[in-house]
């Protein structure tokens, strides 16, 4: 069928900002949609409020909107874009809801725009849990017996029936939020009020547990003329009951035969047919029962999901892109398959080799949260490798991992649960820890393995099914004979590649360094040769370029026509890195491309549009580890590699990279080294007569203590050998110091603490600039809402600066410059500053792409990873014409999002630890307005009026000023406990006081439960926060209660809320932002 | 480790592991994209006279069991692996594949490079081969695949046939009375039209008209089989023959290249065929699209057909090859893939319920 002519403009809703369940997967299909649109001449009006995304690049779509994705702001765009037509399957489950959300309330009625893709019944049919059973069961499939309940009173009767083994889960939430399981009936009673709390309709499907059974996922496509295809079969290695994004998932399906396979087959079919899904792709969920084969459907997901995500990268068959062609009317056998260029889209991929997904989680960043996995989704991102087996294809994915593993144990890095890492206690140790799923489950088991457990042993701890275990199994083995072969036998040393084991184990197991190994296999002529992931195990010739390495007989990489620039990606998201360093890397291959070089992308997380093989000349699906980055490079023998992008984890390949003989571009590894390495810095802060915070390092209490005084306290204190502000903390008093390192590290000669002075209440500023040995500019300047002490990654900011002194902002341009210049930085730099009095101090220099880039960019229009990359290759910013610091005309506010409803127990404070996800940003005309914007975009809208309950902690009444009567003269009421009542009487505020918890009843806690207050202004006393603190500020997460932890931005609130009543946010697009800059 | 070596008659050379029985083979080296199915395509008669390599690098993790089998016993002349497990993992399993390819006597290795293999016979073709696990001299090894049969030309459908007709098990009501011709048909075919009300006689390659029409028959199947279609002169005045009664013939695979022979047509040998569980066939009426096993080498000239008399039904997405035909005036279609899949998408099911209706019809015309 030809497409559809009757629509010309369509409509794209992303996912919004990053968060657990939701990540660069959304960026990476809509995208695609974006592009497959435009591609078919449809004019593309796109909204999303996360900037660090290549889909709100204003190359991406004709008119893209960053703004909040509320029904509100969403009814104004559409109003102003008159659309034709909604595609609500590429953003996500965000996406869906919001559309959902538009057509309930009648806004896409109201103005005549259809919804493509998916119709409203079919979307509900599939996210209601009961209409999903019914439409099963219509189609003859088994499913668990269930039901679905609004009350505790409704679930206790099935509860019996089933024995209280049950799945809870809440309708319509994200990444499984609130879902539980239980095993007896206290357990269940908890776990149906916990998902009645967190479903938005007070829904819950309670199921029969099927724990333990075997776990599928098939991805499906359909067109308008109901053809139907597979694109891929993923078989969970985690049984049952884990979260699929929070298992290892192996992609073909391993250990079913035919026959199984072909009736889960025709089931998903007849499922995508029952619901109704128009066209596009979805994701239904089966599980088996191990011993009889009994399947049931689990569920579907009527749009693009991680799993597609996955899918697309395991196969190469680009699932959104074709769901946006077939949205528009085409059908598969009039899409071309872009990799043989002469078969159609209609047909379902073969892969001939292994591909395994292993997700990363940050439990570390949570103290207090149990590192269990649920059926609710805890993994903060995802490596994927490509291998000819699973063996390989394993030890592969542990490395990309960048957990500090090189494969499936076995190289030396096994930190034992008890005194020895190899006494039959620690295999007893281990085969009780890997009862319970948890982040280290796969390394525990390989332990295990060594250690002898049996692979019945592991089985049954597990329920991971007995192939899996006995390919984990094998590769001990294997790993045992290697020892004893020897190294100089060009066969053994292809087998034990063949196998995945890296250098580094293979080293270990031969008494040599990991390089001796290296040179050892080169000298036999064992070196990675690179396979084709072509969608048709190799049936017809491919014309994309997506490899992964191999140790077989044939390299498949063509020879180059241009000269090659290597781009080193950053690997799995993780808290600190993530898809802002993924944009980069995307600017970096667009702009190389179009200066005519062959831009070659080396990165293994599968989520990414850095992993989209239409993004560079060349995919590399690979772990970004030496060893692996290195194989690359010998054979592409680029003209330069670039380590700038990614984040730190090819910075921290970059000297080693060197070393070894690759050409790495821009700002060199020793200037890196300079600005990284403390004592190094320190020289370069004094020869810049720079100032910095005082700072010593110490390795004992004693020594530590003696420093603290001596530089007065509060101090930040953190260890040295670890990154990202990890176990960082403020200290106030010599028992904090004392607490901190008896209980937080352990401080030796060989890993010193660092104790800096901590500056409070000093205002904190992030400075992006880009340099290119002879011109610096300084490309963006901006002012965080949170005091120096929160993370700068954790922090609101705005650019340009609100209420600073022009004289210190040209200071700080002076010291950026000074700063580019002695680090002959090349590309970009990032530099934090906090601003006390007239003083500024130095507190962070990173010659590198920072977090902030894509905002940046964004909010001065222009795209500097592009420019970076450029200078990096050789050109001058003059000859970009770029060699101005900018002066927006606009303001731009950025707001970060939180995972702690995730992490049932943890406080929700804010510190020098980073541990937001996710970020949003809002463009106006003013403060005010763009951090109003970027409030109601992170989901924690201001009341414009109601009942405040505030409190202070000590040191913030001093620094209250007018935050109380602003307020009061906004019209909102108060409500305090005894201190802060005080505060606020004495400033002639009324104020209605409330008990604490454990004062009495009704205390705070009750009343924010009866729905009395509107808003939270809670500043906490830091770490030790009393349980009463944590209580109220718990419970206004758990219900959604806009609740503000600093004063900081309690104040930047009211500036909103003042704004707010001066005028309404503006609506344009990012193309009219940029277009008024310069005017 | 048991040593196993391949070798294809233009001297590629791939040392493995010795999998199977121990021995040597030789035949047609083709490659299989199914990622899953093995046994059913190691004891489909189809494969007589191939060596077949399997794209998909586990292959075996399943193990094998009795209830997956096309015919009663492996006919692949060899089978070519990445990785074969030795140790399966399925509630079904009742032996490995390893253990399988012994007991019936098959040679097979694992352990080489299948995407080179499958890489070289698509550039290059399908090509005569060996595998041996007691000779492994390279140059001996490439003579003796030189000198083994081509199967351009060859007859392999009297090597798999059935020599006796036998009834297969009835269906609890009998609807049609069905004759299928063995070329070396597949369990599946039966099957399916047992489930669909057929009463199905097996008949060898060799019976004539006469001993068909004995039977009485609804309809006559023309099953799958091994080898070049036009090698088979014997076989097609008996289809002629049956076309001129105006019985409903169905045809699948060989029996659909067999029918293009006996309406007059011509075959021809593709570079390296199609043989998968993926490929895409278009239903040019109403225009739906298929996802379809196949496994063929050969395939009827659309160009050699009588037009005014014969449709092309389905047309191979890939490359446009002929995929389906039907009679325009009788009762006759076939298919060159195959609906009965196993192993493969049951996408094409539909056809076995058009031969019935088809059988219906012409009952309603005729009736007895």
């Amino acid at each position: 069928m030809p497409k559809r002519t009757d629509i010309k403009k369509i409509l794209l809703i992303g996912s919004g900002p990053i968060v657990i369940g939701q990540a660069c997967e959304f960026d990476y299909s809509g995208t695609q949609a974006c592009k497959a649109l435009r591609e078919e001449g449809y004019e593309v009006v796109l909204v999303n409020s996360n900037p660090a995304t290549i889909m709100t690049d204003p190359d991406t779509a004709e008119r893209v909107y960053i703004e909040p994705l509320t029904v509100e702001f969403l009814e104004r765009i559409i109003a102003r874009e008159r659309p034709q037509a909604l595609l609500p399957t590429v953003g996500g489950q965000t996406g869906l809801n919001l559309a959902v959300a538009l057509a309930e309330a009648g806004i896409l009625d109201k103005y005549g725009v259809e919804l493509i893709g998916a119709k409203l019944d079919a979307i509900k049919m599939a996210e209601d849990r009961g209409l999903f059973k019914q439409a099963m069961i219509r189609c003859g499939l088994d499913v668990p017996r269930s039901q679905v309940v609004h009350s505790i009173e409704e679930a206790r009767e099935f509860g019996a029936e089933i024995n209280y083994a049950a799945v809870i889960r809440p309708a319509f939430t994200l990444g499984g939020t609130g879902a539980g399981v239980s095993f007896n009936i206290e357990e269940y009673v908890k776990a149906v009020q916990r998902g009645i709390d967190a479903s938005p309709v007070n829904e819950v499907l309670i199921e029969e547990s099927v724990i333990g059974w075997k776990e599928y996922e098939l991805e499906v496509m359909r067109d308008l003329r109901d053809n139907v295809v597979i694109i891929c079969s993923i078989e969970n290695v985690d049984p049952m009951g884990i979260h699929t994004g929070d298992s290892i998932t192996v992609a073909p399906a391993q250990t079913l035969t035919d026959k199984e396979y072909q009736v889960m087959r025709d089931a998903s079919i007849a499922i995508m047919r029952e619901i109704g899904v128009d066209t596009g792709g979805s994701n239904v969920q089966f599980a088996t029962h191990p011993e009889t084969g009994r399947m049931v459907a689990i569920e579907m997901n009527p749009r693009v999901s991680r799993s597609s995500a996955l899918a697309s990268k395991a196969t190469g068959f680009p699932i959104a892109k074709i769901a946006a062609k077939l949205a528009v009317g085409y059908t598969l056998d009039e899409i071309p398959n872009d990799i043989t260029k002469v078969t159609p889209a209609s047909f379902e991929p073969t892969i001939d080799y292994v591909v395994t997904k292993i997700p990363r989680w940050a439990f570390e960043k949570f103290p207090g949260s149990e590192p269990f996995l649920t059926v609710q989704m805890k993994s903060v991102g995802e490596t994927m490798s490509i291998g000819r087996t699973f063996k390989e294809s394993l030890q592969k994915a542990i490395r990309g991992l960048e957990i500090g593993r090189h494969g499936f144990g076995g190289d030396g890095k096994h930190k034992p649960l008890t005194g020895s890492a190899d006494s039959p206690q620690e295999k007893e140790a281990l085969l009780k820890a890997i009862r319970m799923a948890n982040p280290d489950r796969v390394l525990q088991m390989a332990q295990a393995l060594r250690l002898g457990a049996t692979e019945q042993e592991i089985c049954e701890a597990t329920k991971i099914d007995p192939w899996f275990v006995r390919q984990m199994r094998d590769i001990v083995e294997e790993e045992r004979a290697l020892r004893l072969a020897d190294p100089e036998d060009a066969a053994v040393l292809r087998r034990a590649k063949q196998l995945g084991f890296s250098d580094h184990q293979l080293g270990l197991l031969w008494g040599k360094t990991a390089l001796e190994v290296r040179a050892l296999r080169k000298r036999h002529g064992v070196v990675a040769r690179y396979r084709l992931v072509d969608t048709c195990a190799s049936e017809f010739e491919a014309y994309t370029p997506y490899y992964y390495s191999s140790y077989e007989d044939e390299d498949e990489v063509k020879p180059a026509a241009k000269p090659r620039i290597v781009i080193l990606g950053g690997g799995p998201n993780r808290i600190g890195q993530g898809i802002e360093f993924d944009y980069c890397c995307v600017h970096a291959a667009f702009a190389l491309k179009e200066d005519g070089f062959e831009t070659i992308m080396v990165n293994c997380n599968p989520e990414t549009v850095s992993t989209d093989y239409d993004t560079s000349d060349r995919l590399f699906f690979e772990p970004v580890t030496f060893e692996d980055v290195m194989n690359i490079v010998e054979n592409v023998k680029p003209a330069g590699v670039i380590v700038q992008f990614g984040g730190q984890t090819p910075l921290n390949l970059a000297k080693q990279l060197e070393a070894a003989g690759a050409p790495i571009i821009g700002t060199t590894p020793d200037s890196i080294d300079r600005a990284e390495d403390r004592k190094r810095f320190r020289d370069v802060v004094e020869k810049l007569n720079l100032l910095q915070p005082a700072n010593d390092t110490a390795t004992s209490f004693a020594e530590a203590s003696e420093i603290a005084e001596k530089i007065g306290y509060p101090v930040v204190v953190r260890p040295s050998f670890v990154l990202g502000g990890r176990a960082m903390e403020i200290v106030y008093s010599r028992e904090d110091l004392q607490r901190y390192m008896e209980f937080a590290v352990e401080a030796s000669p060989e890993r010193p603490i660092l104790i800096d002075k901590f500056l409070e209440n000093a205002i904190e500023m992030d400075v992006d600039a880009i340099a290119d040995g002879e011109t610096i500019v300084v490309a963006g300047i901006m002012q965080h809402i949170e005091e120096a002490g929160v993370h700068s990654g954790d922090s609101a900011c705005i650019l340009p600066p609100y209420d600073l002194d022009p004289a210190i902002i040209e200071r700080i341009k002076e010291q950026t410059r000074a700063l580019a210049r002695e680090l002959n930085v090349v590309g970009l730099m990032n530099i934090q500053y906090a601003i006390r009095d007239q003083d500024i101090y130095l507190l962070e220099v990173n010659p590198r792409a920072s977090r902030t880039i894509p905002f940046v960019s964004k909010a001065i229009g222009v795209p500097l990873a592009k420019l970076a990359s450029r200078v990096m290759a050789g050109k001058k910013l003059k000859e970009l014409g770029f060699t101005e610091d900018p002066h927006p005309n606009f303001t731009s506010a950025k707001e970060v999002v939180l995972p702690f409803l995730k992490f049932p127990g943890v406080d929700i404070l804010l510190g020098p630890e980073m541990r937001s996800t996710g970020e949003v940003m809002g463009i106006d005309r003013n403060m005010g307005l763009a951090f109003a914007k970027s409030q109601a975009a992170a989901g924690n809208s201001m009341p414009a009026e109601g009942m405040i309950f505030i409190s202070l902690n000590d040191r913030d009444k001093a620094h209250v000023d007018s935050l109380a009567k602003d307020l009061a003269e906004l019209g909102f009421t108060f409500m305090a406990t005894k201190g802060t009542a005080a505060l606020l009487r004495s400033q002639g505020i009324a104020v209605q006081e409330v008990f604490k918890v454990g004062e009495g009843r009704p205390n705070i806690v009750d009343r924010m439960i009866n729905g009395e207050v509107d808003w939270i202004i809670n500043t906490p006393l830091g770490i030790r926060s009393k349980a009463d603190e944590r209580a109220i500020r718990r419970t206004a997460l758990e219900r959604g209660l806009p609740t503000m932890t600093t004063l900081a931005a309690a104040k930047a609130g009211v500036q909103a809320l003042l704004a707010m009543r001066n005028g309404e946010p503006e609506i344009l697009t990012l193309q009219e932002h940029h277009a008024s800059l310069g005017k | 480790m048991k040593k196993a070596v391949l070798a294809t008659e233009d001297g590629n050379v791939f040392e493995g592991r010795a999998v199977g029985a121990e021995g040597e083979s030789t035949g047609e080296l083709v490659f299989n994209t199914s990622m899953t199915g093995y046994q059913e395509i190691l004891t489909d008669p189809s494969y007589a006279g191939q060596i077949v390599t399997m794209t998909y690098t586990q292959i075996g993790n399943y193990g094998c069991n009795e209830e997956d089998v096309e015919s009663r016993k492996p006919f692949v002349a060899g089978f070519v692996m990445r990785e074969c497990c030795l140790e399966p993992s399925n509630f079904r399993a009742t032996m490995s594949l390893p253990e399988y390819l012994r007991k019936h006597n098959v040679v097979a290795i694992d352990g080489v490079d299948t995407r080179r293999i499958t890489t070289h016979l698509r550039t290059k073709g399908a090509m005569k081969s060996i595998i041996s696990t007691i000779d492994f001299d390279h140059d001996s090894l490439i003579r003796k695949a030189k000198a083994s049969p081509d199967m351009a030309g060859s007859d392999w459908v009297k090597h798999v046939s059935v020599r006796e007709a036998y009834d297969y098990a009835p269906p609890s009501e009998k609807k049609y009375k069905v004759v299928a011709m063995d070329y070396g048909i597949k369990l599946n075919i039966l099957r399916l039209l047992r489930e669909a009300g057929c009463d199905v006689s097996v008949l060898p390659a060799t019976a004539g008209p006469e001993e068909v029409l004995k039977y009485h028959p609804d309809g006559v199947f023309l099953s799958n089989g091994p080898g070049d279609p036009a090698a088979l002169p014997y076989i097609y005045p008996v289809v002629q023959a049956l076309i001129e009664k105006r019985i409903p013939i169905f045809g699948i695979c060989l029996g659909h290249q067999i029918l293009g022979h006996a309406l007059g047509g011509t075959t021809y040998k593709l570079k390296f065929g199609h043989r998968g569980g993926n490929q895409p066939v278009m239903q040019n009426a109403p225009g739906r699209v298929e996802i379809t096993a196949q496994n063929h080498g050969f395939a009827v000239d659309s160009d050699s057909l009588d037009h005014s008399k014969i449709r092309v039904s389905h047309t191979h997405l890939n490359d446009k090859t002929v995929s389906g035909m039907e009679h325009k005036e009788l009762p006759i279609f076939s298919v060159q893939y195959h609906p009965e899949a196993s192993p493969g998408p049951h996408d094409s099911r539909y056809l076995f319920a058009k031969f019935t209706q088809m059988m219906d019809e012409n009952k309603a015309k005729q009736p007895r």
